[in-house]
This record gives C-alpha cells, structure tokens and sequence, in this order.
C-alpha cells in the first residue's frame, strides 16, 4: 500500500510535469495588453500546484506520515481487475477493424462464459439479444450509426429496410 | 401567489402523457440503478446520460433527474435485502435496515425506507419551490467576479469540509481544471494541451467520457473485487397488512422525518457535503434525541427512517445551487449540469427569465417523481428481491457494453471510448488510493465557467486583480473561500500544538 502511494503520486508529478510542458506553448504570464493571464497560465499554474500537492504526498509517505499499512492488491483481484482492462481494449481496438458487432459479442462471451463462468444458454441469450437491442436503439431509433469495420456490407439490406 | 402560478404552469408540463411516462420510466429504471449493490444515482445518471437523446432535451433532463429521485428510493433496498448499501449514500440505512431484515421484519424496514424517502423527498421540494426563484434573484446580480469567487468557494468547500486527505483533494481539483482547459484557449482559440498532437482533443475533453469512464468502467473494476461472493439475499414479502402497520409505526415518527428533511435539504445544498454525510448526521442525531438509543443498530425503524429522509431530502437540496446558480451541490447534480449545457440549457438564473417553461416543468416533475418512486418502489418489492438475485457479472458486463456504446454515441469518435477505457483504469487506481472522485468530476465540469469568469473580470477591469474584492459579494465569498481553505491547515496546527504540549 505504502509503496503503491508513492508510485501514484511520484507518477502524478510527472503527468504534471508533462501538462506544464504542454501548457508553456502559450503565454503564461501576466498579458499586459489585454489585462489577466495569458492562455496557458491556468493549465500550467494548476499543474504548479499538482506538482506540489503530489510531491507533498511523496515527501510524507517517505518521512513515515503515511497511514497506509497492508497491500495494495490481492493477487486475484490484480488478476481480474487486469483482465477486464484487457479485454475491454482488446475490444475497442477491435472495434474500427471488425465493426461493433463483432467486438461486442466476444467481448460478452468472454466476459459471460469465462471469467463469469455461466452456462451456454445465459451467455448465448444475452450475446445474442444485446446487439439486436444496441441496433434498434442506436440505429434505427436514434440514428447513430455504429462502427461496422468490416462487416459494413452485410447492413446494407437492413439498411435498406429501416431507412 | 406568483409562485404557485409558476407551479401550476409546471405542472401543466410534467403532466403532459409524455413527461408523466418519462417520470415514471425513469423512477423506474433509477430504483434498479440504486437498488444493484455498488451502482447509485451518480452511476446511473452518467451511463444513461448518452442514451437520453431519444427525448426532447427539456424530457431528458426531466428523465436524468427521476432516475437520480429512484436511485435515491433504491439504494434502501439493498441496504436491507443485502446488507450492502446499493449506493454510498444509504450506507446509514443498513445499521438498522439489515438488523430488521435478520428478524424477518425486511418488509416493514422497505416500507419504513419507501415512506421516509417520500417525506423527506417531498419536504424538500417543498423548500427547493419555496427557495428557488429568491435565490435565482439574487444570482441575477452576479457578474463574472462573483461567479468566479463562487466556484472557487465551491472547491474550497471541498478542502475545508469534504473530510479526505487534503492534498488529494487539492490534486483532483487541479486535475479536473487542467482537464477541462484541454481543446482551445476560450479567449484567443488558439489550441492548447493537444496530447500526442492527437486530433481528438481540439474538442476538449468532455465531462461525460471522464464521468462513464469513472463512474461506468472505473466503478465496475472497483466492484470486481468487492462483490467476489454472492450475497444472499433476505426474503421479504409485502401484504397489506404490513403496509397499515408500516404507515401507523411511520406516523410516530414525524418528530424524527421533519428533522432530517430540514437538515438533509442543508446539508445538501453545500457541494462537499451532499446526501452521504446528511444520512450519516440524521442518524447520529436520531440516536442522540431517542429515548431508546440503545435499540439503534438493533433493528430500530427510527433508524431506518432518519437516513432515508435525510438522503433524499439531500439529493433535493444540491439540485437548489446547480438549477439557480448553476454551482452544482453534488456529483451527479454536476452531471445534469454538464447534460443540461450540452443540451444548450445553460443552468444559472437567467434560465428562470429565459426558459421558464422548462424551469418550472422540471420542479414540478420532481413533485411527480416523488409520488411516482413511492408507488413503484412498494409495488416492485417482490421483483427487487427477484432481481438482487441477478449474477453480478451479468449486470457488470451489461454495463461495460452500455459504457462503451454511450460513450461512442455523443461524438461518434473512438476517441472518446478509448478516453473512457483510460480513465476507467486511472480512476480505479486513484480511488483505491482514496483519492476522491467528487472534486474531479466538479472540477472538470466548472472548469470553463472559471476560467472564463477569472479572464473576463480580468480583461474589463484592464488586469486589476483587486476587482474581485472591491465588490461585496465576490468579497464575501473568497473571505469565505479562505477560511474553508484555511480550516484544515487550523486543525493541524492544533493538533502540532497539543502534541508538543503532551510531549512536555
């Protein structure tokens, strides 16, 4: 826990560090022509304080301050809490190349049959009935197409019938 | 009298067959959100926001808004059935709520909670009706150096009373602002914080992919770990009989449900506090005051009673600044903020001048949705207990699809879901290690309203920093901002002081 305290806040001084190197783009000091700050002064003044308030944690979980004791993960939680992430951007990678239709199933039957370990009838029920739910709502009901990647020639005829 | 002109042309709205099928769909649909162990009123708000473009933007807010009201209701029903509050904010309720259901008394506890939520619900929107439209008038005096000093009076808040770690607070304030400086520079649109030179974020980075990020993937991991074994679940049934005995028990208890409404509807109104700490005091206070307060955590229905009026009355109070101020009270009134802005409703005082029609519709549709989440919340009970039943991966993989459609809708750019999946993950890891998720999705939502109102002042007033207290109000506030801010590094130095005087 303790150690996991410090990575996250010597790890939100960097993203601080990297939002003031993008903020530096801009002007962020006093606009003596218009009056008030220039437009990368808030961004990098705000950074500023991450900065500090980060390293402030930083500096008191190293003098021993921390009231953190115990682990951070428990190895099975880290493994199923990782494997979700995992699979959810297996999925949305997969979504521009093999269209939503594609992507969604797996990912539920990935979800539902093996880390959910449900039986073949539930998994298939829902696998089955999500996208045709997700097409009528999304699609015909408030026209918002979703990606199709691959599959884009097959819709063609519901297209057809719904359009 | 003006006032209840204002409410009858409301009504007019919120009774129209649409609106009335919209308040009790979305009741509905907010009484399961809360009711599932883990998802609440802000989980439910951020993952149907995306989807709420079936209706007309004035039905949608009035749509996001019941489901918040039967969130509120629901959250009760795990407390008791489960022994798991379904949503932070009723984690009061299951001191009492679980021991009663041990008992085999789980009917009457969800009587008790239905009918404590509608007084409490219903006293507040008594005073929200009572107190919008003077606080409105007020705000119509605000120029942008008030506005700025509110919002910062907002963030303060947070540091001064929101009870976590100060220096996370301060971090999750600033990374919400810096969020939400991403996109273009409001006053010279040049583009800045471009990541990676990524096309994606010249629009900016909106409030929803960072809320279904945290508050739709982000809390889905974090309930992996929390919900490994199944819960079992407490057998109620309802029958009449109940119901009568559950009514006659309430009506002792009017002593106990006026005082949380009041105090909820406060404690509700200030952004850091909010329905969890109003739960939380009401059933302290109600201990205290008892007669008997050995019964509480023993299955006292006063227990039961006290935190579910108290939530309620909460949820009413943090609409009151959101819909008048346009300073939400709450994170999931910092939602229908970002909803209602992006439906082009900007929420402040001028929306009572200018959009009066919708104003009103929405204050009477809460009157509606009360009604309507006390009926629905007694007559689904058996259907609640059926559905807590539900494997719990079935209902996480559910809402991980609706995450990443709901995220893809809006914008229709991958972009935005790959955001979601990002702060899905940094959100889990931040909030394991008790970061606070509040201020963020506040900061991010406020963000442009501050900077903007800051600039503004700034470029009128040719860079005299002064000018935001040379004007009484705005004074006020930052006077008030500073002691907030101040407050914590107080309690520090006096316990520094007490340590070296026990020390000697």
């Amino acid at each position: 826990m303790l150690t996991a305290d410090r990575m996250i806040a010597a790890a939100l001084m960097l993203l601080s560090l990297y939002f003031m190197w993008h903020a530096i783009e801009l002007p962020i000091g006093w606009n003596g022509m218009t009056g008030g700050p220039g437009g990368g002064a808030f961004p990098f003044w705000l950074s500023a304080i991450m900065f500090l308030a980060a390293g402030g944690i930083l500096i008191r979980s190293l003098r021993g301050n921390s009231a953190y004791s115990g682990d951070f993960f428990d190895p099975e939680t880290l493994r199923s809490v990782i494997g979700v992430i995992i699979a959810l951007t297996a999925t949305v990678a997969l979504i521009p190349w093999g269209g939503a239709y594609i992507a969604l199933p797996l990912f539920l039957i990935w979800y539902l049959k093996i880390f959910g370990k449900h039986g073949w009838v539930l998994t298939l029920s829902l696998t089955l009935s999500t996208p045709i739910f997700l097409f009528f709502f999304f699609e015909v009901t408030l026209k918002i197409l979703l990606p199709k990647g691959l599959t884009e020639p097959l819709f063609v005829p519901l297209y057809a019938m719904f359009f | 009298m003006e006032l209840l002109g204002h409410l009858a042309d409301g009504f007019a709205t919120s009774l129209s067959p649409l609106n009335l099928m919209i308040v009790i769909l979305g009741v509905t649909a907010g009484l399961f959100i809360g009711a599932m162990p883990g998802l609440g009123s802000v989980n439910g708000v951020a993952i149907v926001l995306p989807l709420t473009f079936i209706v007309p933007p004035s039905s949608a807010i009035i749509l996001l808004a019941a489901i918040y009201y039967g969130a509120m209701y629901g959250g009760a029903i795990s407390s008791i059935l489960l022994g798991i509050p379904g949503a932070s904010t009723s984690v009061a309720t299951t001191f009492d709520g679980r021991p009663m259901a041990q008992q085999g008394k789980a009917g009457l506890a969800l009587i008790a909670a239905a009918v404590a939520s509608f007084v409490g619900g219903t006293v507040s929107v008594v005073l929200f009706t009572l107190f919008a439209a003077p606080l409105a008038d007020v705000a119509l005096a605000f120029g942008p150096p008030e506005e700025f000093a509110l919002v910062l009076l907002a963030f303060t808040t947070f540091v001064g009373l929101g009870g976590d770690d100060v220096l996370k607070t301060i971090i999750m304030i600033c990374l919400g602002l810096i969020l939400s400086t991403v996109g273009l520079d409001l006053i010279s649109g040049q583009p800045r914080l471009i990541f990676f030179d990524q096309p994606g974020f010249y629009s900016g980075v909106s409030f929803l992919v960072l809320a279904i990020g945290i508050y739709g993937v982000g809390e889905i991991l974090y309930t992996i770990e929390t919900s490994k074994s199944a819960p079992s679940v407490t057998p109620a049934k309802l029958t009449f009989k109940e119901l009568k005995l559950g009514i006659q028990q309430m009506n002792k208890l009017w002593r106990t449900m006026s005082f949380g409404s009041i105090m909820g509807f406060f404690v509700g109104m200030l952004p850091a506090a909010g329905a969890t700490p109003a739960a939380l005091m009401a059933y302290g206070l109600s201990k205290l005051m008892s007669k008997k307060p050995e019964t509480f955590g023993k299955g006292n229905i006063e227990g039961v009673a006290a935190p579910e009026t108290a939530n309620n009355a909460a949820s009413t109070g943090s609409l009151l600044p959101m819909l008048t101020l346009g300073i939400p009270g709450s994170p999931t009134t910092a939602l229908l903020l970002g909803g209602m802005v992006m439906w082009g409703l900007v929420p402040g005082p001028m929306l009572f001048i200018e959009q009066p029609d919708f104003v009103w519709g929405l204050i009477s549709s809460l009157y509606t949705a009360n009604l309507a989440a006390v009926l629905v919340n007694l007559a689904l009970i058996p259907v609640f207990v059926w559905a807590l039943r539900m494997p719990f991966t079935v209902l996480c993989s559910m809402v991980l699809i609706l995450c990443i459609v709901g995220g893809y809708a809006p914008s229709q750019k991958m972009h935005d879901v790959w955001l979601i999946v990002g702060f899905g993950a940094a959100g889990y890891l931040l909030r394991k290690a008790d970061y606070p998720m509040a201020p963020l999705v506040l900061a991010v939502v406020l963000g442009p309203l501050m900077e903007k109102s800051f600039r503004q002042t700034l470029i009128s007033e040719q860079g005299n920093v002064l000018a935001f207290i040379e004007r009484p109000l705005s004074a006020s506030f930052i006077a008030l901002s500073v002691v907030f801010f101040l407050l914590p590094l107080l309690k520090h130095v006096r316990r520094l002081f007490r340590g070296k005087r026990a020390e000697v």
